[in-house]
């Protein structure tokens, strides 16, 4: 379980990052941080494993309080994906890079082993095992980086804006893996503002803004509520926006999601060809 | 009049193996808004670097057949040269600025044409206005968010007069609201100054309402083109990953259930409409 | 670190910040020549004070306090190594004038630090690197130090990044010995450096595309020109030139102790 608890955090150059983040994630949850560019929510991962601590409040990975423990040790809870693969690609091959955090978390060689072929399997990189990550395409090495991360089979894993760059295609795996690893029982947190790829995987929000997250919820509720949309400068979702524009005909205003709404128009409109 | 001509082309990378694209026929006439979209690796991103230039003068590699942009041979001409014509906006906005200050790096395309002081200074000015970012001029570039380097980016293209602007995903690291200022932009550009846009793109929905033509690729070939309700709706874009809008989705959808609307909606405004016009019938 | 934020940029409109910096760079450059000319402590007292009111002038008196400050730490390291010195191994037969001598050349120290640190205080990179271009340089040069200067904080920025990402796959920066320590800069530095020629090759693609190498004449957005201020400070620091090389030669400077016994 994860809790902040009145969390503030404030950058050496004087930046206020948070201000006051009260939060709770229980083990198994699926949680999306939403809201613009500098709102925070990279800040605020960030304190999760420990690489930043409060200013002021706590922040508590399993009853144990990060300030108590090393980056290291809470990482072996809590796997942190960057946005970027190529901050911290470096290996040879893809084999090694997989089995980076391994070694460094005491690994013996056969377990070693098992969980780098494992990871392979799960992301599909078996063929490019002795190939050097440098050489591979960008949707490639994200998931290279997604495997050296899920090698040692953090029971929390955070991903900080996934989707960006990704295809059609990509995203649709993606969303498919993030719901599966959840399945699993791992607590899942991604950090984004794709707000179609979110009404699709249908995950808890926390909205922040300027430091603060200013609502949480269901993402039914969040998405199509226009005032903290705005405040948050996130977009209301495409489908949303259609609903909007069909209040004053006694549509439902709570619909985020394609087929969902295909199923309303459908049983309005099925008897007027 | 055709402002881009492409005949049978086919580039290899120096490094490549295969192909980047094969046999590429393509014609653009002055005034369009071209989406060029398709899954990652197919290709776009390289037949792009050919409108301006870049391949082959800065890429090296193998170039087959003919391209001709805005009238010049673009492998006869430096790409110093065919700049002049074609703009070109890249991915990542942080590395598109080099200068210490906003107006500098508008001014920057200018400076190395050798203009005159005082006509950098009015087109300088003009880019800012038509792009919104005058008020940020004697500003630093890290002191931007990534919607406003972007349009700062746009600036120094614009600054050079070019008849065409080609961007590669000008969008890929900005949020929503970034994303639909940078497009706004675009269209008027287009609409209001008559430029001819080449856009690639995964991000369908706000975009799709305002191009004229949507080209798909796939594993190096263009496999579909032509109008954006056309290409958007059909099968084959389906079986190839293209992220279609929401409202062209719904669509479909709809009508595979035998509901028909108005359309194809592009957006979600079109849709909006569409149903209401169904529900009063 | 404190001690150079007092060389870092401060944007405030004063007279100091409007001058040509090629006069500024020129009266820095002459400064620093005479600074080292003299030993003796009452000329160096002179020169430190002399330049207070442009510390004024140029409305930075907090940042250049902070390089003061910073430079403390150096500036008693310097006192006490004179000392040091002057006590063993030279023939100075009084305490007082080793005294005074170190104390000469820890305010040397001191003058150099105020003078380049008022240089760089009241001249942007931008003005720098304008400055550089209008000196003939050539502007590949030029354009080097700009971009050089512009990406620092980015580069410093991903570097701290990088270091995040790998801390967060167990890497332990602190303890082990010292090749433990060495290899774990490896994870840090081979994406930094592989994404800086990445960044250089996006940069290169960026510059090919606004023309760069069109016209072997390239104009400018903006023009330094000097003027009676700027020529006015040239002067000044040529008297300042003149005055010292006539004083070290010609006459004989009194070290304090002489004018207090006296």
């Amino acid at each position: 379980m994860i809790v902040m608890d009145d969390v503030y955090f404030t950058y050496p150059n004087g930046v206020e990052a948070l201000m006051g983040v009260n939060l709770k994630i229980e083990d198994g949850e699926f949680v999306a941080i939403m809201g613009q560019n500098g709102a925070g929510k990279t800040t605020l991962v960030k304190h999760i494993n420990g690489l930043l601590k409060p200013t002021k409040g706590r922040v508590l990975v399993d009853g144990v309080e990060t300030t108590k423990v090393s980056v290291a040790t809470l990482a072996r809870k809590v796997g942190l994906v960057f946005q970027n693969p190529d901050h911290q690609l470096f290996s040879e091959t893809v084999e090694e890079e997989i089995s980076f955090a391994l070694k460094n978390f005491g690994y013996d060689e056969k377990t070693i082993r098992e969980r780098v072929d494992w990871a392979l399997n799960l992301l599909d990189l078996n063929e490019y095992r002795k190939v050097s990550p440098f050489m591979l395409s960008g949707g490639e090495r994200k998931r290279v980086a997604l495997a050296s991360v899920l090698a040692w089979d953090p029971k929390i894993v955070i991903l900080d804006e996934p989707t960006i760059g990704q295809d059609y295609r990509q995203k649709e795996r993606l969303k498919q893996f993030i719901v599966q690893l959840n399945r699993q029982g791992k607590t899942v947190i991604i950090v984004t503002h794709d707000v179609e790829f979110v009404a699709e995987c249908n995950p808890t929000i926390m909205l922040m803004r300027q430091g603060r997250i200013i609502a949480t919820g269901e993402a039914r509720e969040i998405l199509t509520n226009e005032t903290l949309v705005n405040q948050a400068s996130v977009a209301l979702p495409e489908i949303t926006k259609i609903f909007k524009g069909l209040e004053d005909f006694g549509f439902p205003r709570k619909v985020i999601d394609v087929y969902e709404a295909a199923d309303i128009l459908y049983e309005r409109l099925g008897g007027q060809r | 009049m055709a402002i881009i001509e492409a005949k049978r082309l086919t580039y290899t990378y120096p490094i490549g193996e295969k192909p980047a694209f094969r046999d590429v026929n393509l014609e653009i006439k002055k005034g369009e808004f071209v989406i060029i979209t398709g899954p990652s690796g197919c290709g776009k991103t390289t037949l792009c670097r050919c409108f301006n230039g870049l391949i082959p003068h800065f890429y090296g590699g193998r170039l087959e057949g003919e391209i001709t942009v805005c009238g010049l041979n673009v492998r006869e001409h430096p790409t110093y040269e065919i700049a002049q014509h074609v703009g070109m906006v890249f991915q990542n906005p942080e590395n598109q600025l080099f200068a210490l200050s906003v107006e500098k790096d508008v001014a920057f395309g200018l400076e190395n044409l050798g203009v005159p002081r005082e006509e950098i200074r009015k087109r300088v000015d003009w880019a800012l206005k038509i792009t919104g970012t005058y008020e940020l001029r004697n500003r630093a570039p890290y002191e931007l968010s990534g919607g406003q380097q972007q349009r700062v980016a746009i600036a120094s293209v614009l600054a050079m007069n070019p008849e065409v602007i080609v961007l590669d995903e000008p969008t890929s690291f900005l949020d929503p609201i970034g994303a639909e200022q940078i497009f706004d932009v675009i269209n008027s550009l287009n609409k209001d100054l008559g430029i001819t846009i080449i856009l690639v793109e995964h991000r369908l929905d706000l975009i799709s309402k305002y191009a004229s033509r949507v080209i798909v690729m796939q594993n190096g070939q263009i496999v579909l083109d032509g109008n954006p309700r056309e290409v958007l709706v059909s099968e084959e874009a389906r079986l190839i990953g293209v992220g279609i809008p929401k409202a062209t989705l719904l669509y479909k959808i709809l009508k595979l259930r035998g509901i028909s609307l108005n359309g194809p909606p592009l957006s979600s405004d079109e849709a909006c409409r569409s149903i209401m016009e169904v529900m009063s019938r | 670190m404190s001690m150079f934020d007092g060389f870092k940029f401060r944007s405030v409109s004063s007279p100091i910040h409007q001058m040509d910096p090629r006069a500024k760079f020129i009266y820095v450059c002459i400064l620093f020549v005479v600074t080292v000319m003299f030993s003796n402590l009452i000329p160096l007292i002179i020169l430190f004070l002399i330049q207070v009111p442009f510390v004024f002038m140029a409305r930075v008196q907090k940042e250049w306090m902070r390089s003061m400050k910073g430079s403390a730490m150096f500036a008693v390291i310097i006192f006490v190594m004179n000392l040091l010195s002057l006590y063993f191994y030279t023939g100075y037969e009084t305490f007082g004038s080793i005294l005074e001598r170190s104390l000469a050349m820890t305010v040397r120290f001191i003058v150099l630090v105020q003078t380049f640190s008022i240089f760089f205080l009241t001249t942007s990179p931008d003005m720098l690197g304008l400055a550089l271009e209008q000196s003939h340089i050539p502007y590949e040069i030029c354009f080097a130090f700009t971009t050089a200067v512009r990406f620092v904080p980015v580069l410093a920025e991903e570097a701290q990044t990088i270091m995040d990402a790998q801390k967060a796959r167990g890497l332990e920066m602190e303890g082990g010995n010292f090749f433990k320590r060495i290899r774990n800069y490896i994870p840090i530095l081979i994406p930094l450096i592989v994404n800086a020629i990445r960044r250089s090759l996006e940069l290169a693609e960026t510059m090919e595309s606004r023309a760069w190498g069109a016209n072997r004449n390239r104009t400018n957005l903006y023009v330094l020109k000097m003027r009676r201020e700027d020529v006015l400070l040239i002067l000044i620091s040529l008297v300042i030139l003149a005055v010292s090389i006539y004083v070290s030669m010609n006459v004989q400077m009194p070290s304090i102790i002489q004018l207090l016994t006296s």
